[in-house]
């Protein structure tokens, strides 16, 4: 038998059943663009958490203070309450470890900003210079934090776009005084509007140089300390190291919690990773479930056309060919049905992507591949009970069958 | 041609054995014209399958063409039947979802042959037949003489060396059963074995050859 042949002989025994080969490719159908649109949806959380960790910056090592005890009866929650604070004077010194490329404290806390009667609740940053580069923010205009000591205060800041927004309109803000708490301030610089990371909307928050804030909150510590090292092979290094410093210079007592932005992205990318096979294989069954009706289809098929099978023996027909025949309509099913399954799976990410438009919806190569491949095996493997009853069945008995 | 000895078909009915066929020797020359009579239930159609390779008998031997072909496998009996043997049944066994033509190509389609090669032949014989006009035609949208007609033109269209007809009239009325056996006659004179089973007596004496069953085994045979 030629292959176009058996294409069209089995497409017509098909279309012969329009609402039974429909109600089948449907389940199909949504088999696969289950296991498409979900994949998609956990590599797009995945991909999403992962770029929020990456725009902290790169090689990133960050020092909070106070350390997470294992023992003892205080919960883990209290991390931070330690007696001894993380200071400039401690930012300072992890500035002269070899291969560390920048530093930048930072204090962080809220205060009333306001300019020309407007005034608004809002995130404040006290940093230095390095900040900028360190978490690669861009600037919209103006200059960011000079490049001074972190003791030296001075009354400049720089804003977000929203502050700019809601305190100056369409005015230009830059060597405007605005007030902070009870602090006044040059304005020398706008955030460009970009994106946010962790929780912190960039556009919302004004960032003041790390002594002016220390003062306005009236606090000597510091929030934390981010590191920026020359390459990725010398986080580890530069991690020993800032714990070796912090121990000495803080009576041996090793009181900072220290996180990489590597340890961190890895337990991410592993928990999403995990999370979308988890999904993927649940979403998977459904392709069984769409099988076993395959199966029920072509058994209710070869007991409806027992006659037709008795005639085609009777015309010279194989078993074998019988088999091929029966067997190409279970895989007619199921490859239409991954077919309609990869449309309706793109169509559904086309519509999220409209929908969401931050979070990236696409479906993973691998899923793709293995929806059609776990699609095919299943019309493969449900098919061949029914294709092998087709083929033994006995010609004469078949025949007679009304 | 056709060569039967000693073939013996025995069914296990729950514990009892029925001999459908027992002892039969039959010897059918190229070209010739038989009818089997008898009465239902007298083994004619389990014959009739015997000859045309669809059962297998319990003992005894069966030489097609000088061919032994109780050994042989069900694959190689597939074959035979394709190329050597063409059945018509009672109730015509067209495929309703396929046009007369397409009907008369099944057998070419099942044995490979280029379509456009396949189009030709089916529609020479369907002419020959007389019922090149209802090619397009389906099944349910043809009288029984002419759906009989089709399933003569596909078991013909392969040019087998012997037609094996079961009641080909039993489901046609007298007009249209006359006309089909005098086709099957003509087909016939071309040159192809033909082996009738009936019990209309009207049919069955207008073989050249008559064959009387009965309770499985031969009591007549000319």
């Amino acid at each position: 038998m030629r292959f176009s042949d058996i294409i069209r002989y089995t497409w017509h025994a098909l279309s012969r059943h329009r609402l039974r080969t429909t109600l089948m490719l449907i389940a199909m159908m949504i088999g696969v663009a289950a296991i498409i649109v979900l994949t998609s949806l956990g590599e797009g959380a995945r991909r999403y958490v992962l770029n929020e960790f990456s725009s902290l910056g790169t090689n990133l090592i960050i020092v909070i203070p106070g350390k997470t005890e294992t023992t003892g009866g205080v919960p883990p929650m209290f991390v931070g309450e330690t007696p001894r604070d993380l200071t400039t004077a401690d930012a300072n010194a992890l500035n002269r470890i070899s291969s560390v490329k920048r530093v930048a404290p930072v204090v962080v806390g809220s205060a009333a900003i306001s300019w020309d009667g407007r005034e608004r609740e809002t995130a404040i940053f006290g940093s230095s210079h390095s900040l900028l580069k360190l978490r690669h923010w861009t600037l919209s205009m103006g200059t960011f934090l000079p490049d001074t000591d972190y003791d030296r205060a001075s009354a400049v800041c720089i804003i977000g776009a929203t502050i700019q927004r809601e305190l100056f309109g369409t005015s230009n803000p830059i060597g405007k005084w605005l007030r902070i708490g009870e602090h006044r301030f040059r304005v020398i610089g706008v955030l460009a509007s970009k994106g946010r990371s962790i929780g912190i909307d960039v556009q919302e928050i004004a960032i003041i140089p790390v002594a002016s804030a220390q003062s306005l909150f009236n606090t000597p510590s510091l929030f934390r300390i981010l590191v920026e090292t020359s390459s990725r092979d010398t986080i580890h290094y530069v991690q020993t190291q800032i714990t070796r410093i912090i121990a000495a210079r803080h009576q041996g007592e090793e009181d900072v919690t220290i996180i990489t932005q590597d340890a961190v992205l890895s337990t991410f990318d592993k928990i999403l990773s995990a999370l979308t096979y988890t999904v993927a294989g649940i979403a998977a069954i459904s392709l069984v479930v769409a099988g076993i009706l395959i199966m029920n289809i072509m058994l209710i098929s070869v007991s409806q056309r027992t006659a037709e099978i008795g005639l085609l023996k009777a015309l010279g027909a194989t078993q074998h060919k019988i088999t091929l025949l029966f067997l190409s309509e279970a895989m007619m099913l199921s490859v239409l049905g991954a077919i309609l399954g990869l449309a309706t799976g793109a169509l559904a990410n086309v519509v999220l992507t409209n929908i969401y438009p931050d979070f990236p919806v696409t479906a993973p190569l691998w899923s793709l591949i293995g929806a059609v491949t776990v699609a095919v095996l299943t019309g493969l493997v449900f098919g061949a009970m029914p294709a092998k009853r087709a083929a033994q069945l006995n010609p004469i008995e078949a025949l007679a069958h009304k | 041609m056709i060569e039967l000895q000693a073939i013996q078909r025995d069914f296990n009915v729950g514990d009892q054995t029925i001999h459908a066929l027992q002892q039969i020797n039959l010897t059918i020359s190229q070209g010739e014209y038989v009818s089997i009579m008898g009465p239902s239930g007298s083994g004619k159609s389990t014959l009739l399958n015997v000859i045309g390779l669809l059962d297998r008998p319990s003992s005894g031997t069966y030489t097609l063409d000088q061919a032994e072909i109780t050994a042989l496998s069900d694959d190689e009996r597939a074959d035979i039947r394709q190329h050597k043997i063409g059945f018509i049944f009672q109730f015509f066994q067209l495929l309703p979802r396929l046009t007369a033509q397409e009907n008369v190509e099944l057998p070419m389609l099942l044995a490979g042959t280029a379509p456009f090669v396949r189009q030709q032949r089916a529609r020479k014989v369907l002419q020959s037949l007389d019922i090149l006009d209802r090619a397009g035609h389906r099944p349910d949208q043809l009288s029984g003489g002419q759906q009989q007609r089709v399933a003569i033109a596909r078991a013909t269209v392969m040019q087998p060396k012997v037609i094996l007809a079961d009641e080909p009239t039993g489901n046609l009325d007298r007009h249209s059963g006359r006309e089909v056996i005098r086709i099957l006659e003509r087909l016939n004179g071309e040159g192809m074995s033909l082996i009738v089973v009936t019990h209309d007596p009207e049919v069955g004496q207008r073989a050249k050859r008559h064959i009387r069953m009965i309770d499985g085994k031969i009591t007549h045979s000319d």
